[in-house]
């Protein structure tokens, strides 16, 4: 019996690590659910592919407990990402704003596009073309050729 | 003949693209503080916690900030040059001790050889760090006469960073008015 607990002691261990998280769940579901959403839009910047919500960098969760903290301070998501912004600058954001320097990574995708389209139809049109002219027979083509047609017949008989 | 120029084109565009991400380091995220004013905040002083210091108390000077932890590894790189900084008495140059247990960063100085710092604070959870941005430590404000941020370096100084860049901007910003 003694030894059935220890497992499942043993087997609930890593739920403690979870413990400090589901704490402020606990206290608070819908604050929370508000602050992971918004952590979702926020890059780590030490961990750099990784969302604020999903990392567990020293730093990324202090700047979740500044999400939390502000949240419950009554502050508009805007408000807060603005205030990452200012100490961050736009790299926080993992949605970058339109602007000058992000034009063409907006576009970008857009514009490849357009161009392998292009290229595409130039393509094909000259292969068309180009099929074309090689069954296009002038009128002299035709009538030589009916004539050795005809000849051929005639010599078979 | 254009069929092969157009691949070798796009190619060569792509490889351009390429070459220039390669000399740019992905972990120096450009700081939005260049031009701004230093945050201000108010922190208790290593050496003596009564005592409280703030940006606004060094107007009128050329400082840098330096944001540092005994247990970070890469500050151990620039100590060297920080103490040889401080010894010539290039600029002031005031320590943020960022996240770290206040006995540690003691016992750290003294094993690094010396304390550069005129004055050392104490950001105990980090906070003032986060509204300066701070997300690499060491990191190194340079701050003019008037309290605005005019350079900042990410990562350690090192010596070529000190005589092409820092030296030059202290000497000129301490012509400044």
């Amino acid at each position: 019996m003694r030894r059935v607990a220890g497992l499942i002691f043993c087997l609930l261990l890593p739920m403690a690590s979870l413990a400090k998280e589901a704490q402020f769940m606990a206290l608070d579901p819908e604050l929370e659910e508000r602050a992971n959403a918004l952590s979702s839009e926020l890059r780590c910047l030490v961990c750099q592919n990784q969302t604020i919500a999903d990392s567990n960098a020293p730093l990324a969760k202090d700047l979740k407990q500044q999400v939390r903290e502000q949240l419950k301070a009554g502050r508009t998501n805007d408000e807060i990402v603005d205030y990452m912004v200012q100490r961050y600058g736009d790299f926080v954001l993992y949605r970058p704003p339109v602007k000058a320097t992000t034009i063409l990574l907006w576009t970008g995708p857009a514009l490849l596009l357009l161009g392998g389209g292009i290229l595409l139809f130039v393509s094909m049109r000259s292969r068309i073309a180009r099929s074309n002219a090689t069954s296009e027979l002038s009128v002299e083509d035709i009538s030589r050729a009916e004539r050795l047609l005809q000849s051929e017949q005639e010599g078979k008989a | 003949m254009l069929k092969w120029y157009i691949p070798l084109g796009i190619f060569l565009i792509l490889a351009i693209f390429l070459g220039i991400g390669l000399t740019k380091d992905p972990r120096e995220i450009p700081t939005p503080f260049i031009g701004k004013p230093a945050p201000t905040f108010k922190l208790s002083q290593l050496d003596d916690f009564q005592k409280t210091f703030s940006p606004e108390d060094m107007k009128g000077k050329v400082w840098m900030l330096n944001v540092w932890a005994s247990w970070c590894v890469a500050c151990r790189a620039e100590h060297p040059l920080l103490l040889e900084m401080a010894r010539r008495g290039d600029l002031n140059i005031y320590g943020l001790n960022y996240k770290d247990q206040p006995t540690d960063a003691k016992n750290w100085l003294a094993q690094q050889g010396g304390n550069p710092y005129g004055l050392i604070v104490v950001d105990f959870d980090g906070r003032v760090g986060i509204d300066y941005g701070v997300y690499g430590v060491p990191e190194t404000f340079v701050i003019d006469k008037q309290g605005t941020i005019r350079h900042k370096v990410i990562g350690p100084i090192t010596r070529e960073e000190l005589t092409t860049k820092l030296l030059p901007l202290i000497k000129q910003l301490e012509q400044q008015g």
